[in-house]
């Protein structure tokens, strides 16, 4: 990526920010917003983490490598140490130390 | 306006962001630290707080800057990404009403943790109203701006082998996630989100199944539109 089209990329993730944080207002300041906008507005954010860590993981090999098994174990541990505690740094944290323990000793 | 004014907003306003001035360090600085052990300067961790102003979309732009140049994407997962703010917003419409010259700085800044408290919060008497949300506001993202400039600053003199840090991302949404199937009943969204994003990601490979992927949540959503919604109702 050349340094304008980073420059781009960070101006497109800008615009589409705002736009969300600024349609409601300037569509609906008078009107009754329409159900399916505001539906959508419910529904989306429930399926969003599911994408983005589907994302994050987009370049594990499952079926050559270490079999995304190091993944696996640090997202199960994320889980249960955030179930135990419900501490977000603590899950992160906890999570993320494990998993460069995995990839730098381990696998 | 009188000085005397903006004073007593500010300082009934900061009690509480205090919680959120904690949290905003913290974080801020591991996506500082993020960013830099990524192989960006401190500067881009700094300007993204700023104008982006959306962690896990500040994340993720991280990734997106590391791979190949793809604009439409990058906009429309920024979208989808914030799409949660056009619920904050409506649900703002009223509150944020006749606040002159302050509102559009609040709209551009409007986030998860500053919705929270200037939906709910009213200030005590006294106070001026707008003044009040306008610092809440303020507070919030100069906390975040402050947390990511340190982290970023800091990154380079980091001690040790950082290979595997990137997965703080990926641990960061599975706790959302986490938090979100605990909160809700039945989990639709969590599922279609899932299905689209795997489906898509087998069958057309890592570098182009975000879009389709993002058309085809929207797509299902609609379509089971029905339960869904009497699920976000109970």
């Amino acid at each position: 990526m050349t340094t304008l089209q980073m420059y781009m990329t960070v101006t497109l993730c800008v615009l589409g920010t705002q736009l969300t944080r600024w349609l409601p207002f300037l569509l609906f300041s008078g009107r009754r917003t329409p159900p399916l906008v505001e539906y959508l507005g419910k529904a989306l954010p429930g399926a969003v983490f599911t994408l983005l860590i589907v994302y994050c993981l987009r370049h594990t090999d499952v079926l050559g490598g270490s079999h995304g098994l190091p993944e696996l174990i640090a997202m199960a541990a994320v889980v249960g140490l955030h179930l135990w505690k419900r501490k977000l740094l603590l899950s992160v944290a906890g999570g993320t130390i494990l998993y460069m323990a995995l990839v730098q000793l381990v696998f | 306006m009188d000085a005397h004014k903006l004073r007593r907003a500010l300082r009934a306003a900061f009690p509480h962001t205090i919680p959120i001035m904690v949290s905003f360090l913290f974080l801020g600085m591991t996506y500082g630290l993020y960013a830099r052990a990524s192989g960006l300067g401190w500067q881009w961790a700094t300007a993204m707080s700023a104008l982006v102003f959306g962690g896990s979309l500040e994340f993720v732009a991280v990734s997106m800057l590391m791979a190949p140049f793809a604009p439409l994407q990058t906009f429309l997962l920024a979208f989808v990404i914030q799409a949660r703010h056009l619920f904050y917003g409506l649900s703002l419409l009223d509150r944020y009403r006749g606040l002159g010259a302050k509102k559009p700085y609040m709209i551009w800044t409007l986030c998860d943790e500053t919705f929270s408290i200037n939906v709910s919060t009213d200030p005590p008497e006294g106070v001026d109203r707008g003044w009040f949300m306008f610092f809440i506001s303020l507070l919030d993202q100069l906390y975040w701006i402050t947390g990511a400039t340190l982290g970023g600053l800091l990154g380079s003199m980091l001690p040790f082998d950082t290979a595997g840090l990137d997965f703080i991302m990926t641990a960061m949404f599975t706790v959302f996630l986490t938090e979100q199937l605990l909160k809700e009943k039945r989990h639709g969204p969590a599922l279609i989100g899932a299905g689209a994003a795997v489906g898509c990601r087998v069958l057309l490979g890592a570098d182009s199944f975000m879009i389709p992927a993002m058309a085809a949540i929207t797509a299902l959503l609609v379509l089971f539109r029905g339960p869904i919604e009497r699920g976000l109702e109970e």
